[in-house]
């Protein structure tokens, strides 16, 4: 194959994207110093254009290129165009408070660019050594962004736990992979699920099913792999938390369906067990933990796990309509986590964070709108009806109570009820306690807005979810 | 043409638009909030009278009926239609509204605008509950009514508010999801969501029992039940007096709807398999909360769990029929029916009488802040109108002939007796206690000595709280001298329900 042969046209959005980040990464030091107000507007236009181009290459068929190494499908490209949203709204929200902290460097929207070209790698990659390569990317950049406020101790030390586990997990699915590529001799994803479903079954096969299952629940955060999120969330500036929580779940998804599904969808009886485990810890762990939590910011880091646990029941329903409600799940678990961590956004000023479950009290006081705002986000976060996240629980416990798993579906139901009590906690602090802070609140129009949208969004969606809905049963052809 | 106007649609969503509207006007605003609220909220009841207007009593057939697909990836449809068990039920929750907010007028200072959007929001979900012919849609509404009540409760409720709001919310959700499974899992079986098509979907004896029970939680803690009743007496103390009345008024009504629109049609084998089960619990609810409401020194709680025993009579009434058909004895099932309608009579009476025992507590409460029965005695002395109303409420609530709590009970004993001598026998002893606990609290509040300062400065009723508890009274007494135009309406339902309650699906 030769260069000139090459088709680059089903991988324009990366190549842009790539581009621009290393624009930025030269344009940024040349700017003058009041602050990275160039590098903001390229990125945010970068991600505006990103959509664009995305939006007119989609289609519903599923696009091969670079000799079956990349693949471009509704999935992908649905994922993406979410993904660009988030980042921009995480951009969008975090400069004021990067600002007052001073870190509001060039490098935080560069590395936040090069973090979503990792997740665009991950999701269109059809080949063990893209998948990886996209994944470290996007970790290398989350590691950096969790250490971007250097001179704090807190913050360096969850970005060396990141680090050091990031990597071990990366270990770990790398070894699956090899041992993949030693039983199948194939290191595409589509050749893998061909070579597995006529080989035979042998014990380095299930070895690499369970490295690699352990990898990739590691990477998402999964109880009982889930040790280092609430670290590295409390940890990180808020800004930071809110740019790992949301998007980076989606490409997470991503690599589980590549791996999971797209490679080895004919060992599915070996791993839909341990999914099951897995999901199974994380929604008790997750929902039962964050009860215990003062600090609101590892409370929504518990109920993260929570969330992951409920979206691995779609995939383990091993059906496109579970695959659909995971990415269903996950759009709107993202929402509602730039809404949540959003709120500390919104309560913190200049040297103070507002991470305490104290903090919250009397917010529909200080300001009823904000306070609804967050009514619908930990209404939803608990998934009552009328709002979005209702809609995404019960779209996946309809997918494994149609493969029969019905009481999974109960034991699932349960921890949302338990974990029901410390949404309704914080609730409670906003709307029945006496503000114990009675200081207006400082935060800027761009938080507002966004914290705004994902309330109203929490509405919409709950009322009418029928376009997201369609979207995400198109991605995977219903 | 009146069906052809989407009037279901209306109930639903015009109170929850409103509400959110009334949110936007702000703490300053909180006069035009209310015109507003209360505006909206007599708009929305003489919406519902145009149910009745265009409503036919000869067919047991869904009416004004609206049908459109809602989120095809789910395989849910937008279905609304009501039926003569649900129509009741709709205009008795329009009707409680206006009094809610009317009630709320001077009473509530802080944030009133939050406090009334609450209430017309509840308004619609109750409404979209009562009207659901789609399965999730009845879940969507029934567990959405959950947010607002929580905020009512915590926000103007009692010294206690947090407790019993974060109880009331857990305890009814974790009902909820259980049917919430047994619904997915009523799809898989039948490829739809459609509550008529449930009807009629055939489902073995095991099923049908533990979907039976996955309905009972969500239901009995809805109605609420001996013994997973806890929540109620506290919600029902620390709520606000508007919240009391709709909690009591409508909120529990919900459950028993549930039983007839789910449980009995559903699930008919699983329900003659453990009816022995269901009339227990009604029996106990009713002889030993009866014994509970006695011991009360709470006028709210004395009232909270007198309506714990009340709704026993509506389960009795909705499970002695089985008993009824098996029974030799009976050679026409026209038993079945009587018990039902009682049932049905029941909870629309209960739903006039508690609201109307909770407004009489809130006006005493606005004026002396204290529920406390040993705080009172005597205020018929300074409050001669006050007291008039309350003794006329206080009979409804024993079941005196003439007022309309004695007609569901009667119905609902008198078709006992079909059944079985002693399940009657054991049912009628309630009234007695009954009488007892409503008697002697009125005997101790009302009549009696003046007992201290604070009753002889009270000031009767004002015009406000005169009409409210006057339209009640006065609607008490209409059902219980004239029941029949509202067993008309429900009747060719009930015969239509009963027929598939006591038909097999096996």
């Amino acid at each position: 194959m030769t260069l000139a042969s090459l088709n680059l046209q089903p991988v324009l959005p990366e190549i842009v994207l790539a581009a621009m980040a290393c624009l930025i990464l030269l344009v940024d030091p040349f700017m003058p110093k009041r602050g990275p107000s160039v590098s903001y507007a390229l990125s945010l236009l970068t991600l505006v254009a990103l959509f664009v181009i995305t939006l007119l290459q989609m289609d519903d068929s599923v696009r091969m290129s670079f000799g079956g190494m990349v693949v471009n499908d509704p999935m992908a490209d649905v994922m993406k165009l979410v993904i660009y949203a988030l980042v921009a709204a995480v951009l969008v929200m975090s400069r004021t408070y990067l600002r007052q902290r001073g870190i509001d460097k060039g490098e935080y929207y560069m590395l936040g660019l090069f973090g979503v070209l990792g997740m665009m790698i991950t999701i269109s990659s059809n080949h063990l050594l893209l998948l990886y390569l996209g994944l470290e990317l996007l970790s290398l950049a989350m590691y950096a962004m969790t250490a971007f406020k250097r001179d704090d101790g807190r913050a360096s030390e969850a970005a060396m736990k990141y680090f050091v586990l990031g990597a071990l997990a990366s270990g770990i699915l790398l070894y699956g992979m090899s041992l993949l590529y030693g039983v199948t001799g194939d290191l595409t994803l589509t050749a893998i699920a061909d070579s597995v479903a006529g080989g035979e079954d042998s014990l380095a096969l299930k070895a690499a099913v369970v490295l690699i299952v352990v990898g990739a629940v590691f990477k998402m955060g999964i109880a009982p792999f889930h040790m280092w999120l609430p670290d590295v969330y409390e940890g990180a500036p808020t800004a930071v938390t809110l740019y790992l929580a949301a998007a980076p779940k989606i490409a997470a998804l991503a690599l589980v369906m590549r791996l999971l599904v797209d490679g080895m969808g004919p060992l599915f009886s070996d791993w839909q067990p341990m999914l099951i485990v897995v999901a199974m810890l994380s929604m008790a762990i997750g929902n039962v933990v964050a009860i215990a939590q003062t600090s609101f910011k590892r409370m929504l880091t518990y109920s993260t796990i929570g969330h992951v646990g409920f979206i691995l029941l779609g995939v383990l329903a091993g059906t496109n309509e579970g695959y659909a409600a995971a990415l269903f799940y996950t759009i709107a678990y993202a929402v509602m986590t730039i809404g949540g961590f959003g709120i500390i956004l919104l309560l913190a000023r200049q040297g103070f964070e507002a991470e305490s479950l104290e903090d919250l009290k009397g917010l529909n006081d200080r300001s009823p709108v904000m306070a609804f705002v967050f009514l619908l986000l930990m209404f939803s976060m608990a998934g009552i009806p009328f709002t979005f996240g209702f809609w995404a629980k019960l779209a996946v416990l309809q997918s494994i109570v149609g493969i029969g798993l019905w009481w999974l579906a109960i034991f699932a139901v349960v921890t949302a009820v338990i974990g029901a009590f410390y949404y309704l906690r914080a609730v409670k602090m906003v709307y029945f306690d006496q503000p114990t802070d009675t200081s207006p609140i400082q935060a800027d129009a761009n938080v507002r807005g966004v914290l705004a949208l994902s309330g109203a969004s929490m509405l919409i969606f709950g009322l009418y979810p029928t376009g997201l809905t369609a979207l995400t049963a198109g991605a995977f052809g219903l | 043409m009146l069906t052809s106007w989407p009037i279901l649609s209306l109930l639903v969503w015009l109170p929850i638009a409103a509400g959110l509207a009334v949110m936007l006007f702000g703490e300053r605003r909180a006069n035009s909030a209310r015109w507003f609220a209360l505006i909206v909220s007599v708009a929305v009841f003489v919406i519902s009278l145009g149910l009745i207007v265009g409503f036919n009593t000869q067919t047991a057939a869904m009416q004004f009926v609206e049908h459109v697909p809602w989120i095809p990836a789910f395989g849910i449809n937008y279905a609304l239609g009501i039926d003569g068990i649900s129509m009741p039920l709709i205009v008795l929750t329009t009707f409680t509204t206006i009094l809610v907010v009317v009630a709320a007028w001077e009473v509530i200072k802080d944030k009133a605008h939050q406090y009334l959007a609450a209430f017309l929001i509840m308004e619609g979900m109750m409404n979209g509950t009562f009207a659901a012919m789609d399965a999730i849609v009845f879940y969507f509404f029934f567990e959405g009514m959950l947010i607002p009540m929580f905020i009512i409760i915590g926000i103007w409720g009692g010294p206690r508010r947090v407790y019993a709001t974060i109880k009331f919310f857990l305890y009814t959700f974790l009902g909820s999801v259980f049917m919430l499974v047994a619904l997915i899992y009523m799809y898989f079986q039948s490829g739809s969501f459609a509550i008529p098509v449930l009807h009629d979907l055939p489902l073995t004896l095991t099923e049908q029992i533990l979907i039976f029970l996955a309905f009972l939680i969500a239901f009995a803690v809805k109605i609420p039940m001996w013994p997973v009743h806890t929540w109620l007496p506290d919600a029902h103390v620390e709520a606000p007096t508007g919240g009391s009345v709709i909690l009591a008024a409508i909120m529990l009504k919900i459950g028993g709807y549930g039983f007839l629109r789910f449980s009995l049609p559903m699930t008919p084998d699983a329900a003659a398999e453990l009816d022995w089960l269901m009339i227990l619990l009604s029996l106990v609810a009713i002889v030993y909360i009866g014994f509970v409401a006695m011991v009360q020194s709470d006028m709210k709680k004395l009232v909270a769990y007198s309506s714990i025993s009340h709704m026993g009579f509506v389960t009795l009434g909705m499970f002695v029929i089985f008993m009824i058909v098996s029974n030799p004895a009976n050679t026409s099932a026209s038993g079945v029916t009587l018990a039902l309608e009682g049932a049905m009579v029941q909870m629309i009476s209960h739903g006039l009488i508690s609201a109307a025992m909770f407004l009489s507590i809130g006006v005493l409460y606005d004026r002396l802040h204290s529920r406390e029965i040993s705080a009172y005695g005597g205020v018929v002395n300074t409050m001669p109108w006050f007291g008039a109303l309350v003794v006329v409420f206080a009979m409804a609530n024993v079941g005196l002939p003439g007022t309309s709590g004695f007609v569901g009970e009667f119905m609902v004993i008198l078709a006992s007796f079909k059944a079985s001598f002693w399940i009657a026998l054991i049912a009628a002893l309630t009234l007695i206690i009954g009488a007892a606990y409503t008697l002697w609290m009125v005997k101790r509040v009302i009549f009696g000595e003046v007992k201290n300062e604070g009753v002889k400065t009270l000031d009767d009723l004002n015009f406000r709280e005169a009409w409210v508890l006057g339209v009640l009274a006065f609607l008490i007494v209409l059902i219980g001298v004239w029941p029949n135009p509202l067993v008309e309406v429900m009747h060719a339902s009930i015969e239509n329900l009963a027929q598939q309650a006591l038909t097999t699906k096996l």
